[in-house]
């Protein structure tokens, strides 16, 4: 009760509709339906838009980077934080089930690294969640950074689900992937800013069709930027860059 | 597996507005572009329930349909694939206006029998 109802545009909290003889008595069943029309995620939104609101409080823009497992993410970080020293001040969170393998490829190279393991509990998550990036941004130096990037959960699937506080939503896809991964997971394509395709200087070694995948990046999301970058030789990384520099300014 | 949360996030806010009744059944709105398996979200709400307040709640999922509208045409297309284009000229400029639901739209209520009305 006295709950926000960020959906609908009822104006009341609860309609109450009497089913059954008797009801009306106030013993028998009792049984009526409550209207609750709340959106299943909105705590995780509700600590999202906290998470945003002190990211910009401190000045910080934020891109939740996302991806399968192997598309080369952390790679791509690895070229990428070398590429903004200097120019910008970068902080990136860790997202990962197990282990600090990724995070401590990345430290050492200038960026500030937190890391937020999402196995607590039973199983362990395949996303972060609002919550999750909240007890990692307490790692961060806020205060001293311009853009943070997130690291998210290796999966095409739980993370285009979850608004963890970003301002805008990136992936690095492989084209190792094949050509069809929009149109198998067009939540995750659909709901980014950026596509980073990566690994092509694997191009001359696969049979991939690079137009074939951009016809199917744009029939479910014809406004995202891209970038083709190898992360393993450094070519093609200026784009993104730049897009990071905007980003975060 | 983030049905499993997803069920633990429906059951918080379920609680909350049952206000101490029993729940019988829970009604959900899934867009088809959301990613939630219902089998499996039937699978994990049973298990999060399980001997708790809520336990015994039928989750009764209505499928919404995903629907696109033309900024070109004004032409109307609900898809049976993610291709997110207008049937009736091909453009891909179209805004989502359904398909996207993830929402607790009500749930059914009643006296426990041992408590009579609250």
């Amino acid at each position: 009760m006295g709950r926000f109802h960020p959906h609908g545009d009822h104006d009341h909290e609860h309609e109450h509709e009497h089913r059954g003889v008797g009801d009306h008595s106030g013993y028998a069943t009792g049984a009526e339906r409550i209207t609750v029309l709340e959106n299943i995620l909105g705590e995780n939104d509700r600590i999202a838009a906290a998470n945003r609101a002190e990211l910009a409080g401190h000045g910080v823009r934020t891109v939740n980077l996302m991806s399968s497992p192997g598309a080369g993410k952390t790679a791509l970080l690895a070229r990428t934080i070398p590429a903004l020293a200097n120019r910008t001040r970068v902080g990136i969170l860790e997202g990962d089930i197990a282990t600090n393998i990724d995070a401590d490829r990345l430290a050492g190279l200038g960026a500030d690294v937190a890391l937020v393991n999402t196995d607590d509990g039973f199983g362990g998550e395949c996303h972060l969640d609002a919550v999750m990036v909240r007890s990692g941004l307490d790692q961060l130096p806020l205060a001293e950074l311009d853009l943070l990037v997130i690291e998210n959960v290796g999966n095409l699937v739980c993370p285009a689900e979850f608004d963890v506080g970003q301002d805008a939503r990136a992936m690095v896809y492989a084209i190792t992937e094949g050509e069809e991964k929009p149109l198998k997971y067009p939540v995750m394509f659909r709901a980014v800013d950026a596509v980073v395709i990566n690994k092509m200087d694997l191009l001359p070694h696969l049979d991939f069709d690079l137009e074939l995948f951009r016809a199917n990046l744009a029939r479910v999301n014809p406004h995202a930027v891209t970038f083709e970058v190898s992360a393993t030789t450094g070519a093609g990384l200026d784009g993104w860059v730049e897009w990071l520099i905007d980003t975060a300014t | 597996m983030h049905e499993l949360s997803l069920c633990n996030a429906i059951a918080a806010t379920v609680d909350e507005h049952a206000a101490g009744k029993r729940v019988d059944v829970v009604r959900l709105r899934v867009g088809h572009f959301r990613q939630v398996v219902p089998d499996t979200l039937q699978f994990c709400w049973t298990n999060t329930v399980a001997g708790g307040p809520l336990d015994g709640a039928r989750l009764d999922i209505v499928a919404v349909p995903a629907v696109v509208v033309c900024r070109v045409c004004g032409g109307s297309t609900e898809l049976d694939e993610p291709m997110l284009r207008c049937a009736g000229c091909a453009s891909s400029e179209v805004d989502m206006v359904s398909g996207e639901e993830f929402m607790i739209e009500s749930i059914d209520v009643s006296d426990r029998p041992d408590t009579g009305a609250a």
